[in-house]
């Protein structure tokens, strides 16, 4: 009888609170974000996480196009095409309850600009950004600057006065291993609030109650708990046994189990995303291999080969079981300036790449050391591993160093690797991206990533030029001489674009994002 | 001290002939240690020489005929299409000799410093006491990744390859002479308040001659018997490293890396990959070990009946 009377209260009493379920969603992938600084670290699962808590002006949706975020409205100007006028969203506060202005979007792209921010290249066509009120701001570029918006993307805005507070003005030197109060704690204005964060084992985000876009998105999962599980057969196990309910990298090798499952489905779609190798062909001498007082790399001939030697169609196929497509340009076919024609994968000739390696005096080999991830890309360290046996056939003794993403990028920002393995996406969808980070010479603003010691002061200047450029076929037509350039000078072996395999649960709806930044205010539950 | 020697001998056969667990498991440890150390002459591929894998050999199913090349594997292929049986031969080399390094290391490092310390006495006992107690109150296997990750850290990067070997030996080793260190101090012990030791003294023998000329041969028996149980410990320590992937680079996979590498493939049902090095792993742990018990056994009169 009281047990009775109890039920019956305890319905009346969801009846009238609403009948608000707290719907969590277990999320995991093999890696963690690296920090909660969101100018910090310019890197995938690391723009993954911020995308939950923070926002930009304008962000992408999951199906690639630009919609309104802070700001509503965006354009060049009419008159003068060297500025671009925002209007930002009124009634938007922060997760603290601090109400956002055009302060935060000065103070915000200004910390974007800064020393220690990798986020720089994509700024660097700014030569001033005004706030004339607090809803409107004007952004004024070095020459008309067609692209700016694709650019901001990923360009976080945070609270002025929370970061003055907490004494994070400054963005955190990620490379020199700074931890500060803002790569631990996060306040933004996004649709979920950090409530807990442990990094590298559990991040627990909450709905954010004065959100927004409350009534405009779905906004369904109120609650979310992402887990980094690097142990593929793991993260598997917890799909399967219902333990998550999302995971981003379905191992290739468990995607037949997983879609097998009554419970669960796999979706996929090309991800907007090259995987490749780098090489240090600019310093005199390297530290990793066993030639005294010369570089190989420096030797076209001996890029050239290690180029023919990588068997890619052995890599689709065995390591990636056809979930990727084989590429012969550092450069998604999502990408404006990619051609089919760039894209032509190098014969894979072991004779022609020996006889090549011996005409450059290396006939005898030579070893060096492949630094590698092992918890970033689909299948990495597999991949590194099968091109130690792969560079073996053609004289050269691979030593493998594959560690976590967390120590192995530093390496290659600190120009400490001569050999080393990266995954390009391209938010912006344009080469200029690409250009910027990974051709340029290493320089204040640009280069950041480009761990080739590469620099041509004529390619920098054709570079540079883009930016401004508004004659849109005689700027791809530059592209196209900077691609020519690059696949000239074999700056980067490519291996192949990924495939994304995001596995769920049947109770999750959504579609594949080609950036693999999933944005739960868009996941609908059924 | 011949005859006795030779007594002591066939006490010790007599009780192998008679214990068919030993007979079994010793040969199964001789075949084991055999098949590794002639793993070049009778392994049909050599998985370590990366320029004779063909990466389109990888995963095929044992006694099938890959798809892509035609080739057939007795025991299949694993991820990088390296021949399973060669590898696990191979494979093997390395368990056994970082285990048997590992364990006359430790065996050096704690026969001396339980000797030193129950002949010194004192505070030179107490220290080394205490340090090996504080070793203690940590799993061992975490001290060997603690000893592991400072000593890769030491390493120049271009010399990781061919130091990990040693390295693993090393932190094994220094993660094992505790219990070493505790038998021999205490049999060590005894010994010493015995005439024969007063009677050296006497005579003015050193101390260096004492401990090592007439303590160390009276304490040996009980050192046989711990370092044939560590031999079964080090060699899963080994394994263990390398299955959390912090032991043999993966270019040079030990048991341990080849389960490590199998585990992500059981979804997926490629089992060889898993099972034959975990079969075999089991195979040489269990007959060391058994063979360790059995050597306590006969070496201890007191559990006799």
């Amino acid at each position: 009888m009281i047990r009775k009377v109890t039920i019956a209260a305890q319905a009346a009493l969801l009846a009238s609170t609403g009948l608000v379920s707290a719907e969590t969603l277990n999320w995991a992938r093999a890696g963690d974000s690296l920090t909660l600084d969101p100018h910090a670290q310019n890197e995938g699962p690391t723009h993954a996480l911020a995308h939950q808590i923070y926002e930009p002006l304008l962000i992408r949706d999951m199906t690639g196009q630009m919609v309104p975020a802070l700001a509503t409205e965006w354009g060049p100007n009419a008159d003068d095409p060297n500025v671009w006028t925002f209007k930002l969203r009124e009634g938007v506060t922060y997760h603290d309850g601090a109400a956002f202005d055009s302060e935060d979007v000065l103070f915000s792209l200004e910390r974007a600009q800064s020393e220690d921010s990798d986020m720089k290249e994509l700024l660097n066509s700014i030569k001033e950004v005004r706030a004339p009120d607090a809803s409107t701001i004007e952004i004024e570029t070095d020459g008309p600057n067609p692209i700016l918006a694709n650019n901001l993307t990923n360009l976080f805005i945070m609270d002025k006065g929370w970061a003055e507070a907490n004494d994070v003005v400054k963005v955190q030197d990620f490379e020199g291993g700074e931890e500060t109060f803002a790569s631990r704690n996060a306040n933004g204005t996004g649709p979920y609030k950090l409530t807990s964060r442990a990094p590298d084992s559990l991040t627990e985000l909450e709905a954010f109650d004065g959100y927004w876009g409350k009534g405009e998105f779905p906004l369904e999962i109120t609650k979310i708990k992402y887990t980094p599980i690097k142990n593929a057969a793991t993260r598997v196990a917890a799909l399967l046994s219902g333990e998550v309910d999302f995971i981003q990298d379905v191992p290739v090798q468990d995607l037949g189990r997983v879609d097998a499952d009554e419970n669960l489905k796999v979706i996929k779609a090309p991800q907007n995303r090259v995987i490749f190798f780098g090489l240090n062909l600019g310093d005199d001498d390297l530290t990793t291999d066993d030639v005294e007082g010369a570089n190989p790399f420096a030797d076209k001939r001996v890029r050239q080969a290690m180029n023919m030697a990588i068997n890619r169609e052995a890599i689709m196929k065995v390591v990636m079981r056809d979930q990727s497509i084989p590429a012969g340009v550092a450069m998604p076919p999502f990408v404006n300036g990619w051609t089919e024609a760039l894209d032509t994968i190098p014969s894979n000739d072991i004779e022609a790449a020996k006889a090549l390696v011996a005409e450059a005096g290396y006939g005898d080999g030579f070893t060096v050391t492949l630094h590698c991830p092992n918890d970033r890309y689909i299948n990495d360290e597999a991949i590194c591993q099968a091109a130690v046996g792969m560079m073996a056939q053609i004289g050269i003794t691979v030593n493998l160093d594959a560690k976590p993403k967390a120590q192995h990028f530093p390496q290659i920002n600190n120009l400490e690797t001569d050999f080393y393995m990266l995954g390009w996406g391209v938010p912006t969808y344009d080469s200029e991206y690409i250009f910027n980070f990974l051709v340029h010479t290493k320089t204040e603003n640009r280069g950041s990533w480009n761990g080739t010691r590469y620099s041509n002061p004529d390619i920098d200047a054709k570079i540079v030029s883009l930016a401004s450029e508004t004659d849109l076929a005689k700027r791809d037509a530059t592209i196209a001489e900077i691609w020519a350039a690059v696949q000239d000078e074999i700056l980067y072996l490519p291996i192949h674009h990924q495939v994304l395999n995001w596995g769920m649960s049947n109770k999750v709806e959504t579609v594949v994002d080609p950036e693999d930044v999933p944005k739960f205010k868009y996941f609908t539950l059924n | 001290m011949d005859s006795v020697k030779r007594a002591f001998d066939s006490d010790l056969a007599w009780s192998f002939r008679h214990s068919p667990v030993a007979i079994l498991s010793a040969t199964v440890a001789l075949l084991l240690i055999l098949a590794a150390v002639c793993a070049p002459l009778i392994a049909p591929y050599n998985p370590f020489d990366p320029a004779s894998l063909n990466l389109m050999n990888g995963f095929s199913r044992p006694m099938e005929p890959n798809a892509f090349t035609g080739d057939s594997f007795l025991l299949g292929t694993d991820d990088q299409g390296r021949d399973v049986l060669s590898t696990i031969l191979y494979g093997m080399r390395i368990s056994l000799f970082v285990g048997f390094a590992a364990v006359v290391f430790a065996m050096i490092i704690g026969v001396v410093a339980g000797l030193v310390a129950a002949y010194a006495g004192g505070r030179v006992d107490a220290i080394i006491m205490r340090i090996a107690d504080v070793q203690l109150t940590f799993p061992s296997i975490l001290v060997a990744m603690l000893i592991f990750g400072i000593a890769k850290g030491f390493t120049p990067v271009h010399l990781r390859d061919q130091m990990a070997i040693w390295v693993l030996i090393i932190s094994i080793g220094l993660s094992d002479w505790v219990q070493f260190a505790r038998v021999v101090r205490g049999a060590a012990l005894v010994e010493k308040s015995k005439e024969y030791v007063e009677a050296a003294i006497l005579i003015g023998r050193g101390p260096i001659a004492i401990i090592f000329r007439h303590i160390l041969p009276n304490v040996l028996s009980p050192v046989l018997v711990i370092a044939t149980i560590s031999l079964a410990l080090a060699i899963i320590a080994e394994a263990t490293l390398s299955f959390l992937g912090v032991g043999a680079p993966p270019t040079r996979p030990s048991l341990g890396t080849l389960i490590r590498i199998g585990q992500g493939y059981l979804f997926s049902g490629e089992w060889w990959i898993l099972l034959f090095p975990s079969l075999t792993l089991l195979l040489l742990a269990l007959s060391v070990n058994l063979l360790g018990d059995w050597l306590r056994d006969a070496l201890n009169p007191k559990l006799g009946d």
